[in-house]
C-alpha cells in the first residue's frame, strides 16, 4: 500500500475501533492511538520527501501511485504529493492530534462525536493526497457533510441555523466546484481527471477558461471566506464545539486556498491571469474587512472568525499575485493561519468551558485566574499580529515582498492597503487582551476558576511550539514550499 | 570576533529559562539569572569594542565593518532574502556598550527596586528579551534584521509598560505604545519593501549601480522608514505614547523609555545615513524640522507638568529631538564639510543615555521613599536622600550642557553643526538648550528643595534607597562625569575618518550663558518655601499653562480619532454592513427559496386531479412555445 493512502486509512480504523469501543477509555485509547499515529506518520512524511527530493527526484509529485475507478469518466483513484500538499498534511495532522486532546471532556455522545471527528478527517487527508480532480472533489465532500451533524447536534447557542447556513452555503460552492471540474474535464477533451496530466496538455480554449475559472474559484473561495461569500464563517465558528472549530478554520478553510490554486489558477491559467484583478479586489476588501469588522465584535469567536476573514484573506490575495514568492507565503500563511486560529479555538473552548461565556463585556483578570491559558492566549495573539519569531510573520512577510514584486499601480496600492492590516490587526488583539486577561477579574465566580489540565496544556503546547518552530526556522518550511509552487506558478504565467 | 555571537544567544537562553519556569524559580534566582548574563553580555561587549577598536585603521584610515555572523534566515526567491547576522561598526560597538551597560545597571537596580512585587520572574524574564531584541537590532546586518528587532522591542516594551497588568492606565499605556509604534512601523515596512524591490536587497550597502535606476524610489523609502524611526523615537506627532510609557516600572522608563529603545529611530537614520546624505538630502533636513519642533514641543510641555517621570519622558523626547536635529543638519559626508552632526549626534546619544538612566533610576530612588510621581509629595528631599540629590544634581547638571560634564560637550557639537547648517537652526536650538536647564532645574528644586510636603514626610519618613539602587546611581553619575572626556570623533564619525573634536568656544559660551540663565531663572524661581512668581505666572498665562499642562490636547486629537472615527465611522458600520447587507443578503436568499418552495408545494399535493391540471397546462404550454418557434 502506498504511504499515502495510509492517511485516510487511519482514521478509517479509528472509525471502526470507535464502533467497537465501549466506553470513553476506549474511545479515548481509539483516538489517542490513532491521531499520534497520524502524526508520527505526517513527521515521517515530511523527512522522507525532502529526502527523496535530496536524492534528486524532480516530478512534480512524489509517492504517486492510483488505479482506475470509474472507466467512462476517466476517474482515478490518483494520489501524489508536493511540497505543498504535505506542508498540507503536517498540518492537518497537527490538528487532529490536538483537537483531540482539546475534546478530551467531552461528555454527551463521545462516541459519535470521535467517529464524525473521524469521517471529517478522512475527507481533509484524501483531499490533500489526491491528484485526481474528482477523486479529490469526493473528499472535499466528505470533510464537509459532517460538519453540519457536528454543529448541529454538538454545538452551542443558535446550533441548528448555524450548521444549516454554514452546509447550504458550502454546499453551494461545491456545486459551483462540480461544474466547474466537469467543465475543465471536458474542455480539455475528456481524457483524463489527472491535474497533472491536464495541466501539461494545455489545451483548454481560453473562451471557455473564462467562463469556468470564475466559477471554480468561487466554488473554493467561499470555503477561503472569500468576501462576500464568507458570512457562513462568524455563525458557523461560534456554534461549533472546539475540536470542530480547530479542524474547520485549522484545515478545512485551506482546502479552499488549495483548490483555488491547484485547480482553479494552474488548469486554468490564461483566464487567471486575465480575471486575476477582480478576485485581487475582492481579497483585498476580505482582509481589510475582516480586520475592521473584528475591531468591534464582543464575542470572542466571532472576533477570531472575522480575523480569520482576514488572514484567508491574505492567502488567497497572495496566490493571485502569481509569483513564487507570493505563493510561497500563501502556503506558509495557511500554515501559519491554520495553527494560530487552532490555538486560538482551543483556548476560548477552555475558557468557555470554564466561565460559560464568550463574551468579552463579562470577562476580564483572567491573567490572575488561569496564568497558563491567559500567557498561551497573548502567545497566540501576538502570533496573530505577526511578531516575529512566531509563524505569522514569516508568511506575512513573505506574501508582502512577493506581491510588492508585481510592479505596476494597482498591485502596489493593493499591497499597501492589505499591509495595513497588521496595524489593525494589533488593535483588535490588544484590545482583546486587554479586555478579557488583564485587570482585575470583576465576576466573583469566576475567582475558583481553575487553570488548564494536563489534557488541555497538551494540546496547547503542541501548538505552540508548531507556531514557534515555524517562526524561528522558517527556511525548511519555506524551501520545500518553494519548490513545489515554481513549477505551478511558471506554468500559470506561460 | 566569533563570540559575539553570545551577546544575542545569552539574553534569548536567559529569556526562555526564566521564562518557562516562571514562579517555579525563586526570584532571586530569576533575578541572578537576569543580571549574571547581562554582566556576561556587558563584559564581552566591552572585550568587543577594545578588540575592534584596538585593531586600528584600516589603509582607507576607517575602522572596517566586520560580519563575524551571518545566515540566511528566510529566504523570498530572487536576490531579496532575510539575514540575521551580526554586523560591527563603530556605531553598532558603540550602541552595544551603551545597551549593555545601562542593561546591566538596570537589572542590579531592579533588585531593589522590584523588591518582593509579584511577577518579579516575569520581570526579569522580559528585560532579557528586551535587552537581546534591542542587541540583536544594533549589530543588524540589513534593513530587515532591523525591523525584525524592531518589532521585538515594541513587544518587549509593550509587555514591561504592562506590567502591572491590573492597572487599567498600565493596560491602556501599553495598548497605546503599541499600536501607535505599530501604526509608524506600517511606514517603515513599506519604505523597506520599496527600498528591497529597488536595490535588490536588503543590505545598507547596495550596488551604486542599482541605485542609479532607483533614484526617484530611494528618497521615499527612506522616507517612509524614518516614519517608523519617528514612532519608535517619539517625534510629533507620533510622541504620545512616550509619556503614557511611564505607567511602565522605572526602571524600565530608564532602560527602554529613556537610553535606549527610544533612541532606535535615531540609531535607524543614522545607519542609513550614508544613503541619506548621497541620495535624498532633503529629506534628511526634512527630519531635521521634524526633530527641531519635537526638541521645542516637549521642552515648552516638560516646563509644566508635574509628574516627575512625565518631566523626564518630555526631555527625553526633547533630547531624541537634539539627536535627530544633528543628523538631519548634516550638508556632507565630511565631519570638517558640515558632517559634523553625525559624530554629535552618536556622542549626544551615547551620553543621553547614561545621565537619562541615571535621572530615571534616581526618580525612582525618590518614588521609592514617596511613594508618589507628583512633586507635591515631595520638596525638600536632599536631607533624607543625600547619594540620590548628588547624582540626581549631576545628571540635571550634564542635561543642562553645563562644562565639564559629558552633556556640555556633546551638545555643543550639536549646536555648532546646527549654527554651521543656518543660524535660525542654531539660534532656536540654543535656546530650547536653555528651556532644557530650566526645567530640569525647575524639577531638581521641587525635588530637593522648595516647599517641602511636611505632612506626608511625618507620616513616612522618606529613606534613602538601598545599595542595589545607589551603587547604579553612581556608577552612571560617573560615567556621567567623565564621559565627556573622551575623543568620541576618533571612533565615530561620519567618514569613519578619524576626528579630532575641537569645541568652537563661541558657540559654546553661548549655550553655557543660555543654560546658566536657565538656571538662574528656575533657582529664582523655584529655589524658596514660596513660589509666588512661578504660581503668578501660571494664573496669568493660564490658558497658555492649562493648554501646555495638557500636552496641547494631542491626545485628545488621537482619542477623537481612534474611538470617533476609526471605530464609530469605520468598524462598526462595517461589521453592521456584514450582519445585516451581506449576511442579510444570504439570509433573503434562503427566506426566498423557502417562500417559493411554500408557494408552488401546492403543484405536489397528492391529488390526481391538481397533478392532471397541472400535466395538461404544462403540456399546452410547451405546444404553444414550439409552435412559436
Amino acid at each position: 500500500m502506498n504511504i499515502l493512502s495510509i492517511f485516510p486509512a487511519i482514521p478509517v480504523l479509528m472509525m471502526l475501533g470507535l464502533w467497537l469501543s465501549k466506553n470513553t477509555r476506549q474511545i479515548h485509547a481509539v483516538m489517542v492511538t490513532g491521531a499520534s499515529l497520524l502524526l508520527a506518520l505526517a513527521v515521517f512524511l515530511v523527512f522522507r520527501y525532502l529526502g527523496l527530493r535530496a536524492e534528486g527526484e524532480t516530478a512534480e509529485m512524489l509517492m504517486t501511485a492510483g488505479f482506475v475507478w470509474y472507466e467512462p469518466l476517466d476517474i482515478r483513484y490518483a494520489v501524489g504529493v508536493d511540497g505543498i500538499s504535505v506542508a498540507m498534511i503536517l498540518l492537518s495532522a497537527i490538528i487532529v492530534f490536538t483537537g483531540t486532546f482539546a475534546s478530551w471532556k467531552m461528555t454527551s455522545d463521545v462516541k459519535e462525536f470521535f467517529i464524525w471527528f473521524c469521517l471529517l478527517s478522512v475527507g481533509v487527508f484524501g483531499f490533500f493526497i489526491s491528484v485526481d480532480m474528482f477523486t479529490m472533489f469526493m473528499f472535499y465532500e466528505i470533510a464537509l457533510i459532517p460538519m453540519y451533524l457536528l454543529i448541529g447536534v454538538w454545538g452551542t447557542g443558535r446550533k441548528e441555523y448555524s450548521a444549516m447556513k454554514l452546509t447550504l452555503m458550502l454546499m453551494g460552492g461545491s456545486a459551483l466546484i462540480l461544474i466547474g471540474i466537469l467543465g475543465i474535464y471536458f474542455g480539455a477533451g475528456a481524457t483524463t481527471m489527472d491535474i497533472t496530466e491536464i495541466a501539461s496538455l494545455h489545451n483548454i480554449p481560453v473562451s471557455m477558461q473564462r467562463i469556468w475559472f470564475p466559477i471554480v474559484f468561487i466554488g473554493f473561495g467561499v470555503l477561503g471566506a472569500l468576501f462576500p461569500f464568507h458570512t457562513w464563517s462568524p455563525d458557523g465558528h461560534a456554534s461549533a464545539p472546539t475540536a470542530v472549530s480547530m479542524l474547520h478554520a485549522g484545515v478545512l478553510m485551506k482546502l479552499g486556498g488549495y483548490g483555488c490554486f491547484r485547480i482553479a489558477m494552474y488548469l486554468l491559467p490564461e483566464a487567471a491571469q486575465e480575471l486575476s484583478w477582480i478576485f485581487i479586489v475582492l481579497t483585498t476588501v476580505s482582509v481589510v474587512y475582516g480586520a475592521f469588522s473584528a475591531c468591534v465584535q464582543t464575542d470572542l469567536k466571532y472576533i477570531n472568525a472575522y480575523s480569520s476573514v482576514s488572514h484567508c484573506g491574505l492567502v488567497l490575495f497572495a496566490i493571485l499575485m502569481m509569483n513564487t514568492t507570493a505563493a510561497t507565503g500563501a502556503v506558509l500563511q495557511m500554515l501559519s493561519h491554520g495553527l494560530m486560529t487552532a490555538l486560538f479555538f482551543a483556548l476560548i473552548g477552555m475558557i468557555y468551558g470554564r466561565t460559560h461565556t464568550r463574551d468579552i463585556r463579562e470577562l476580564s483578570g483572567l491573567m490572575k485566574i488561569m496564568p497558563f491559558l491567559s500567557v498561551c492566549y497573548v502567545i497566540a495573539g501576538l502570533a496573530n499580529l505577526g511578531l516575529p519569531g512566531l509563524s505569522g510573520f514569516v508568511a506575512e512577510m513573505t506574501i508582502f515582498n512577493g506581491a510588492f514584486m508585481e510592479n505596476d499601480t494597482f498591485h502596489r496600492t493593493v499591497t499597501v492597503i492589505a499591509c495595513t492590516s497588521i496595524v489593525i490587526t494589533a488593535v483588535y488583539i490588544l484590545r482583546l487582551v486587554g479586555k478579557i486577561l488583564y485587570g482585575t477579574c470583576t465576576n466573583p465566580a469566576h475567582l475558583k476558576l481553575t487553570d488548564a489540565t494536563w489534557d488541555e496544556r497538551l494540546a496547547v503546547t503542541v501548538l505552540i511550539v508548531a507556531i514557534a518552530g515555524l517562526g524561528l526556522a522558517p527556511m525548511w518550511m519555506s524551501d520545500m514550499i518553494n519548490e513545489s509552487v515554481y513549477p505551478i506558478i511558471s506554468h500559470i504565467l506561460n | 570576533m566569533e563570540y559575539t555571537i553570545f551577546i544575542l544567544l545569552l539574553p534569548f537562553l536567559s529569556f526562555i529559562l526564566t521564562g518557562l519556569l516562571g514562579t517555579k524559580l525563586k526570584p532571586v534566582a530569576a533575578g541572578t539569572v537576569g543580571t549574571v548574563v547581562t554582566g556576561i553580555v556587558a563584559a564581552l561587549s566591552y572585550l568587543t569594542a577594545f578588540s575592534y577598536f584596538g585593531a586600528g585603521r584600516n589603509a582607507d584610515g576607517i575602522f572596517p565593518v566586520q560580519i563575524p555572523w551571518n545566515m540566511e534566515w528566510l529566504p523570498f526567491g530572487g536576490n531579496l532574502h532575510i539575514d540575521i547576522g551580526i554586523l560591527l561598526d563603530p556605531i553598532s560597538v558603540m550602541m552595544l556598550v551603551v545597551i549593555s551597560t545601562v542593561s546591566l545597571m538596570v537589572h542590579i537596580y531592579s533588585f531593589g527596586y522590584m523588591k518582593g512585587e509579584t511577577g518579579f520572574q516575569r520581570y526579569y524574564s522580559f528585560l532579557s528579551l528586551f535587552t537581546m531584541s534591542m542587541l540583536g537590532l544594533v549589530v543588524a546586518t540589513n534593513i530587515f534584521q532591523m525591523y525584525i528587532f524592531w518589532e521585538l522591542v515594541g513587544v518587549s516594551s509593550y509587555l514591561l509598560i504592562g506590567f502591572y497588568y491590573t492597572r487599567k492606565e498600565a493596560i491602556a499605556a501599553s495598548k497605546k505604545a503599541f499600536i501607535v509604534t505599530r501604526f509608524a512601523d506600517l511606514g517603515f515596512l513599506v519604505g523597506i519593501l520599496i527600498y528591497g524591490f529597488y536595490t535588490g536587497s536588503f543590505s545598507f550597502t547596495p550596488d551604486s549601480a542599482v541605485i542609479g535606476s532607483a533614484r526617484v524610489f530611494l528618497p521615499l523609502a527612506l522616507g517612509l522608514m524614518f516614519i517608523g524611526g519617528a514612532g519608535k523615537s517619539a517625534m510629533f506627532p507620533l510622541h504620545i505614547w512616550l509619556p503614557d510609557a511611564m505607567e511602565g516600572p522605572t526602571p524600565v522608563s530608564a532602560l527602554i523609555h529613556a537610553a535606549t529603545m527610544v533612541v532606535a529611530g535615531v540609531y535607524l537614520v543614522a545607519r542609513m545615513f550614508p544613503l541619506f546624505i548621497g541620495y535624498a538630502p532633503e529629506v534628511l533636513h526634512i527630519t531635521a524640522y521634524v526633530g527641531a519642533f519635537t526638541a521645542l514641543y516637549a521642552a515648552v510641555v516638560a516646563c509644566v507638568q508635574s509628574d516627575i517621570k512625565r518631566v523626564l519622558a518630555f526631555s527625553t523626547i526633547s533630547q531624541i529631538g537634539f539627536m535627530i536635529v544633528a543628523l538631519g543638519v548634516c550638508t556632507s559626508a565630511d565631519p570638517h564639510e558640515g558632517g559634523l552632526g553625525y559624530m554629535a549626534s552618536m556622542f549626544h546619544l551615547f551620553t543621553h543615555a547614561m545621565f537619562k538612566a541615571l535621572l530615571f533610576l534616581g526618580a525612582g530612588c525618590i518614588i521609592h521613599a514617596v511613594h508618589s510621581n507628583e512633586m507635591s509629595a515631595m520638596g525638600g528631599l536632599r536631607k533624607y536622600m543625600p547619594v540620590t540629590h548628588i547624582t540626581f544634581l549631576v545628571a540635571c547638571l550634564a542635561i543642562a550642557g553645563i562644562w565639564p560634564l559629558s552633556g556640555f560637550f556633546s551638545k555643543d557639537e550639536i549646536l555648532a553643526a546646527c549654527f554651521g547648517f543656518s543660524p535660525v537652526m542654531g539660534w532656536i536650538m540654543t535656546a530650547i538648550a536653555g528651556l532644557t536647564a530650566f526645567y530640569m532645574f525647575r524639577l531638581y528644586y521641587c525635588i530637593f528643595w522648595g516647599r517641602e510636603n511636611k505632612e506626608l514626610h511625618a507620616e513616612h519618613k522618606p529613606h534613602e534607597a538601598p545599595l542595589t539602587m545607589t551603587v547604579p546611581l553612581v556608577f552612571l553619575a560617573i560615567v556621567t562625569l567623565l564621559a565627556g572626556w573622551i575623543p568620541f570623533g576618533e571612533f565615530v564619525s561620519s567618514n569613519g575618518q578619524a576626528y579630532r573634536i575641537h569645541i568652537d568656544w563661541s558657540v559654546a559660551a553661548t549655550s553655557l550663558c543660555v543654560a546658566a540663565a536657565g538656571i538662574a531663572l528656575a533657582t529664582w524661581m523655584y529655589l524658596r518655601e514660596d513660589r509666588k512668581i512661578a504660581d503668578g505666572l501660571a494664573s496669568r498665562f493660564s490658558g497658555l499653562h492649562k493648554a501646555a499642562y495638557h500636552r496641547f490636547y494631542i491626545d485628545e486629537i488621537y482619542q477623537f480619532i481612534t474611538h470617533r472615527i476609526i471605530f464609530a465611522c469605520i468598524s462598526t458600520p462595517v461589521a453592521w454592513f456584514d450582519r445585516h447587507v451581506v449576511d442579510g443578503f444570504m439570509n433573503l436568499l434562503a427566506w426566498i427559496s423557502n417562500k417559493v418552495s411554500w408557494m408552488i408545494r401546492g403543484m405536489q399535493s397528492g391529488y390526481v386531479q391538481r397533478y392532471g391540471i397541472w400535466f395538461l397546462g404544462g403540456a399546452l404550454g410547451l405546444t404553444i412555445v414550439l409552435l412559436l418557434i
